[in-house]
């Protein structure tokens, strides 16, 4: 992270003086300021604490995670250990753990997790309203899905958000001076983009990230939507409708027809090598980009999720981190997510992700690694137009199932291979009900 | 008093067994303690998981909460579910379709390396690469030569003018499983090859000497002397087969996840995502132990068979 150093830590510091009173103080008097003036460290000596994380794709994150909660563990004299496990492994981990009742005391949470595990977290309202109040409310998907039936069940960690990554050399060429803001005009120039040997690209397989990242907020641009507030299963409508025959026209016109064997890596390989024009995705494509392919990185920039007829959304699942009910040591717990969560901490692991994580709160758009790189502003302005799995009702358990089964998913691609919009909204409703029931 | 005094007197010297000692000559109680920690891994590791699944698949249990019995629900929603029908059918196809390959293409690997020729041992111990490989691994490379945009496959046949647009390995269902199939017969040939192989090589020379002699050509001569002789060991493969290739999950997950449009779920990946991913520990147990019955069916037809055989 050397490159962030120089004006960068100028700018830093000048972004933590303007964050408020306590926090200048906090600054002057350094981080054992904090602890000492806050709360003594009063934990009994021998106190372990084991935190489960997911292996970040940006490893200056877990570097930084990892020295930040070695200091934790020496300001209040705790002994604390990370453990980090690929992303996949996390479910069978938390399952086994909750069902033993033994393990670490905190885990990651991602996306609607804290309804799946509900019965094994611990309360934290109270260190999730603390953020709330000091920093402004979170965004409505972080709390979505962290508030399981009123209670917090999981402190708001941030979100990796994904839009729209393109390459401007190749919309310039095809008269597209900016990215387009409704689907319609991607459509034109996407059609224009693939006569000339560009296709856009777009994962439809089976894989955790992509393919939901098109197949939930296409449908709700167009006013569909799996659910209604209620939970009743509403997707069986003109809207979802109409986004079927958007996405089948779309695949046709613009689509790099490799999309239905994509997985979530696909479309990063496809962009770096110069087979697609555009793809949605996190920062990942721009930051290899950066280290080994400048001429791309230079080429390319990142924009919002087009305007449907119903608006603009992108789905967003947050991450979190929940400290689980066995714990013996719930209180140093909470504690570390307090500590954590407060600006100058949160802020060098922020600083470490450089642009790769999204802040809980609004308060974190304003930090200044957002103005170092303004080809990454979009990624921080999405979380404002973020829904959830099962929006608008809750993401729950059901909305949980929806997502495994891949029906929305499998609904687009079954249209895109053939089978008509009506036929597919009708089985998408028929499995939702199923999900649903 | 006859008899103990005898006795006292041909073994003058010997110890008299302590009450342990006396308890352990007992023929069945020696095989008791001696069988008894097999028993107890067996139990702990094998029983305790079986019966613990099977009162899962017969509750309403997600994970954090306790679950209730609900007798066969879990049986009836599957029966109901749409995927979980085209996992069953797939897990079908899959096993037996990979099986055949897997027999056919081993016994000729099995034949051929039964031949003598030079650089034998090399050949046959490179022939287990595949099998010793961690699947996950040989898998991702598969996975690389299946890539939509960058298949090794197709840049191959585009250049040899064969094609003229990429295929989608991956990208259609019946294409997709085609493929899987094909991955599992790699790596599932040289253990039916190496262990034919080892079946082939108890066969007595004299036999096929006799029958050479006798007139018969190669042909009968495999049908007739060489294959009755190592029917046991390949039934014995074919069952080991079938289990494992029934009940695979990291080559299927590595390869598509059940995609696309969930027309390669088999029983382990679909069982994987609702337990694990949607923390449906009852229904996950559900879905992974109907295959219970079948392969319970299959094991005692073939244990049968091979005693009868004997």
């Amino acid at each position: 992270m050397a490159h962030q150093e120089g004006p960068q830590v100028v700018n830093r510091r000048a972004f933590l003086q303007v964050a408020g009173a306590a926090t200048g103080a906090v600054v002057a008097a350094g981080i054992p300021g904090i602890v000492s003036a806050q709360k003594p460290p009063s934990f009994p000596k021998g106190t372990k604490l084991n935190i489960l994380e997911w292996v970040s794709f940006v490893p200056a994150s877990d570097v930084e995670f990892k020295r930040l909660a070695a200091e934790f563990g020496k300001l209040v004299g705790v002994d604390v250990t990370v453990d980090q496990i690929n992303m996949n492994d996390l479910n069978p981990r938390i399952a086994s753990a909750i069902e033993t009742r033994s393990g670490p005391d905190i885990i990651m949470m991602i996306s609607n997790w804290p309804h799946l595990y509900a019965g094994g977290l611990a309360d934290v309202d109270d260190v999730a309203e603390e953020i709330a109040k000091r920093d402004g409310a979170f965004y409505e998907f972080n709390r979505r899905a962290c508030v399981v039936d009123g209670r917090w069940k999981a402190v708001p960690l941030c979100s990796v958000n994904s839009t729209w990554n393109y390459r401007e050399d190749w919309f310039k060429d095809v008269g597209a001076a900016k990215f387009p803001d409704t689907w319609d005009e991607l459509r034109r120039v996407g059609t224009d983009l693939k006569k000339k040997g560009h296709p856009i690209g777009q994962a439809f397989g089976h894989s955790l990230g992509d393919p939901n990242q098109w197949a939930y907020p296409i449908t709700w641009c167009f006013g569909g939507a799996e659910i209604d507030d209620k939970g009743k299963v509403v997707i069986n409508s003109k809207q979802t409708i109409d986004a079927l025959k958007f996405t089948v026209g779309f695949w046709k016109d613009c689509l790099d027809e490799g999309g239905l064997a994509w997985d979530d890596s696909s479309n990063n390989r496809a962009f770096l090598a110069g087979e697609i024009s555009a793809t949605i995705n996190g920062a990942s494509i721009y930051f290899v980009a950066k280290r080994q392919f400048p001429e791309i990185a230079k080429a390319m920039n990142h924009a919002h999720m087009p305007r449907g007829p119903a608006g603009r959304f992108y789905s967003i699942g947050g991450q979190a981190r929940s400290v689980m009910n066995y714990s013996k040591n719930q209180q140093v717990a909470k504690e570390f997510l307090r500590w954590f969560m407060e600006r100058p901490q949160y802020d060098k692991w922020m600083a470490a992700n450089d642009g790769y994580v999204v802040g809980p709160t609004p308060y974190w758009e304003k930090h200044p690694l957002w103005e170092k790189d303004p080809k990454l502003v979009p990624f921080k302005e999405a979380s404002k137009f973020g829904r959830w799995p099962g929006y608008p009702g809750q993401p729950s358990r059901k909305a949980s199932e929806a997502l495994v089964k891949y029906i929305l998913v499998d609904m687009y691609a079954q249209a895109i291979k053939g089978m008509k919009p009506e036929d597919a909204a009708r089985w998408a409703e028929g499995e939702l009900k199923k999900a649903y029931a | 008093m006859a008899v103990p005094v005898s006795v006292a007197v041909a073994v003058p010297e010997a110890r008299r067994p302590g009450r342990l000692g006396r308890l352990l000559e007992r023929e069945h109680v020696l095989a008791g303690v001696l069988l008894a920690p097999a028993l107890a891994i067996l139990t702990l590791f094998i029983a305790y998981p079986f019966v613990l699944g099977i009162w899962l698949a017969v509750s309403d249990k997600v994970v954090g909460r306790p679950g209730a019995f609900v007798g066969l629900e879990n049986f009836r929603v599957n029966l109901n579910d749409a995927i979980f029908l085209r996992a069953f059918q797939n897990t079908f196809v899959y096993t037996f379709i990979a099986t055949f390959f897997k027999l056919v293409l081993g016994m000729l690997a099995a034949l051929l390396l039964n031949q003598h020729f030079r650089f034998k041992r090399i050949v046959r111990a490179s022939m287990l690469l595949p099998w010793i490989v961690p699947t996950v691994l040989s898998t991702l490379a598969w996975q690389w030569m299946f890539d939509a945009t960058f298949s090794v496959f197709n840049w191959v046949l585009l250049n040899v003018g064969l094609i003229s647009k990429r295929i989608l390995w991956l990208g259609d269902g019946t294409l997709a499983m085609g493929c899987l199939i094909l991955v599992n017969v790699w790596r599932g040939m040289p253990f039916f090859a190496i262990t034919l192989l080892a079946g082939l090589q108890t066969v007595n020379p004299d036999l096929h000497e006799a029958a050479e002699i006798d007139g018969a050509n190669t042909w009968q001569r495999f049908w007739r002397v060489t294959l009755p002789l190592i029917k046991p060991i390949m039934l014995v493969v074919v069952l080991f087969s079938m289990v494992a290739t029934f009940a695979d999950f990291q080559l299927i997950y590595v390869l598509t996840r059940g995609g696309p449009y969930s027309s390669t779920h088999v029983f382990g990946t679909y069982a994987y995502e609702i337990a694990m991913r949607a923390a449906k520990l009852g229904q996950g147990a559900s879905i992974s132990l109907f295959l219970f019955p079948f392969l319970l069916l299959v094991i005692v037809f073939q244990l049968w068979y091979i005693r009868r055989s004997d």
